[in-house]
């Protein structure tokens, strides 16, 4: 283990390190604290200048309260929701069938294949915006959460092919041959043996896409507009319009808007880790 | 392999069982290509050929040859965004390092370690709306903890965001923050896979502290080393949240970036460009496309080791 475990060293130098560490973590995590604390003052502690201070009162549940009861967040977080969670599937689903496809068969241009998802992946988005907000329009999907879900799914097939092929790599392959030796049709053996095998990437995969998805802002701008289909990220910048100067009800706001992908994370942390090191980083 | 000679085993026809092979990958892969080339592929080929065309995005598109590409030669604005992709490419490169100074840090096994780290990593989580507000609170002239903190020490204030020449690596320094998270998670479960043995036979042999980091460790990383390195390009490259949220490009369009650039130019409120947006988006693409062909010979050079 590099560096040196700490129970190795000197007591002292052990005693600074645990120390050390949480005012580490306190300096690192400054700014979201600041955010905290505002999200629970009452408006007179901005306009007295009392930033930074001991908030004069606690008013956390009529801050929140006012987010969730008195403001369009509510429909933000919903539209969130329902573009998130479709797209997470689509693209999973996608994804379970281009990887085993190109994970198990060999074939000609299959590397080809694999390395335009690759490379799909890693383009600036904004050689798709034009086309892509123009092709939007024309079906008719402009302003709608499916226009969203629709391009989502197709971006993110991307990454998520190029983290299922090379999960599917890593299988054992005599599993693969033995049921093809049975005469297992192909399309059994990708239901029945490989499918079980890619659970942990399914749900490594689940959780990342849900949080990147969740957290868009670009495409969020350029395929909607107006509370009945923005997600939360561009629908807090309107709220944020709407309480101007309001820093209480603006870091309540950012707090609701942030906090289902750090849900997501701390209950799936180690699915989540596992999929953003790319499967590659055992 | 192939399975012709098997007893039927399945109700298939002949000639499907006999194309079996080649035929299962193509049905798995159809859905999931048609998609990718309808509304990745194909659009990038798009943007192309409608960089050469001036349209505002309602009438019919005019051709006019390389006209737009001349006209970025000139434009002031692409000047200034193009030189502050770079300070963003090199800047944020910044990010690996400190992700592995953090992440030595906390690889211990001291009570709480694994709270310490998940909260380490929070700022990669949250939205970067989030990031950029918080930042913007963060570097406010009037209340800003940033000027609290160099009015503690005497110092004069300082407006980040308002000032041209700090602007944009204000803006970065944002933007590292969760990305240096990134970095550190990456090394983290890199350094828990450090061969033991190496490390306690090196350090009989006498090395510690840098050298040993620098001999023994770090070429052992070399995985997570080119992960970060893929996500931090990328993550530079495609800047542009933080941007819109913290300035909008301000002050005077001096904390603009390509992507930003290319945003403003093809939908903004004062007419839409979009061939000259595609133009300014070619460029962005064929840096990026520099970086992606590195980094497709590196996975090349792995596949050609693999099976």
């Amino acid at each position: 283990m590099f560096p040196r475990p700490i129970e190795k060293s000197s007591p002292a130098w052990a005693a600074t390190y645990q120390a050390l560490v949480p005012m580490a973590l306190v300096l690192w995590l400054l700014p979201l604290i600041a955010v905290a604390v505002f999200s629970i003052k009452p408006d007179v502690d901005f306009t007295s200048g009392n930033y930074w201070g001991w908030p004069s009162a606690f008013k956390g549940f009529e801050n929140y309260g006012k987010v969730f009861f008195a403001s369009d967040m509510p429909r933000y977080l919903m539209n969130s929701v329902l573009i998130t969670v479709p797209t997470v599937i689509g693209a999973v689903a996608l994804s379970c069938m281009t990887g085993f496809a190109l994970g198990v068969y060999k074939f000609r241009g299959n590397l080809l294949l694999f390395f335009m998802f690759v490379a799909g992946n890693f383009v600036p988005f904004q050689i798709l915006m034009v086309p892509v907000r123009d092709l939007t329009l024309d079906m008719g999907l402009y302003n709608t959460k499916l226009g969203l879900v629709l391009f989502h799914v197709a971006f993110q097939t991307g990454f998520c092919t190029l983290f299922m092929r090379n999960f599917i790599r890593a299988l054992p392959f005599e599993l693969i041959e033995a049921a093809r030796v049975e005469g297992v049709a192909e399309w059994r053996i990708f239901w029945f043996i490989v499918l079980p095998l890619m659970k942990p990437a399914i749900a490594a995969l689940s959780v990342l896409i849900f949080t990147f998805i969740w957290n868009d802002y670009f495409w969020a701008v350029v395929l909607t507009q107006g509370a009945e289909s923005q997600p939360v990220t561009a629908g807090i910048t309107s709220f944020n319009a709407q309480y101007r100067a309001a820093y209480h009800m603006m870091s309540a706001g950012s707090i609701v808007a942030a906090l289902p992908p750090v849900a997501m994370f701390f209950l799936m942390q180690r699915h989540f880790i596992a999929g953003l090191t790319l499967g590659a980083v055992k | 392999m192939a399975d012709t000679s098997m007893p039927h085993s399945d109700g298939a026809p002949g000639w499907i069982r006999r194309n079996r092979q080649a035929l299962a990958p193509a049905l798995f892969l159809l859905p999931g290509v048609l998609f990718f080339l309808f509304y990745v592929i194909f659009p990038i080929l798009q943007s192309f050929n409608l960089s050469f065309y001036r349209w505002d995005g309602l009438g019919d598109p005019v051709y006019v040859g390389v006209d737009n590409y001349v006209e970025l030669l000139d434009d002031r604005a692409f000047e200034v965004s193009l030189w502050n992709n770079f300070k963003w490419l090199l800047m944020y490169l910044l990010a690996i390092p400190a992700g592995l100074a953090i992440a030595l840090f906390l690889n211990q096994n001291v009570f709480g370690i694994r709270l310490y780290k998940s909260l380490f990593f929070f700022p990669f989580v949250i939205s970067q709306v989030v990031v950029g507000l918080v930042f913007s609170w963060f570097y406010d002239p009037t209340f800003g903890l940033l000027n609290q903190i160099l009015g503690f020490f005497g110092l004069g204030t300082l407006n980040v965001l308002g000032d041209p020449n700090l602007v944009t690596y204000g803006i970065i320094v944002a933007g590292l923050w969760p990305q240096t998270a990134y970095c550190m998670i990456l090394y983290l479960t890199g350094l828990n896979a450090v061969d033991p043995e190496q490390v306690e036979a090196a350090r009989l042999d006498g090395a510690k502290g840098l050298k040993m980091l620098w001999y023994v460790i770090i070429p052992q990383l070399r995985p997570a080393t080119f992960i970060a390195f893929v996500v931090t390009i990328i993550g530079a490259l495609r800047s542009f949240d933080l941007i819109s949220i913290m300035t909008n490009g301000g002050p005077f369009g001096s904390s603009r970036v390509l992507s930003f650039y290319m945003f403003e130019k093809a939908l903004s409120e004062y007419g839409f460009r979009m061939g000259y947006g595609a133009a300014i988006a070619v460029v962005l693409f064929l840096i990026m496309l520099c970086f992606i062909a590195y980094f497709l010979w590196s996975m090349y050079q792995e596949e050609k080791g693999g099976r």
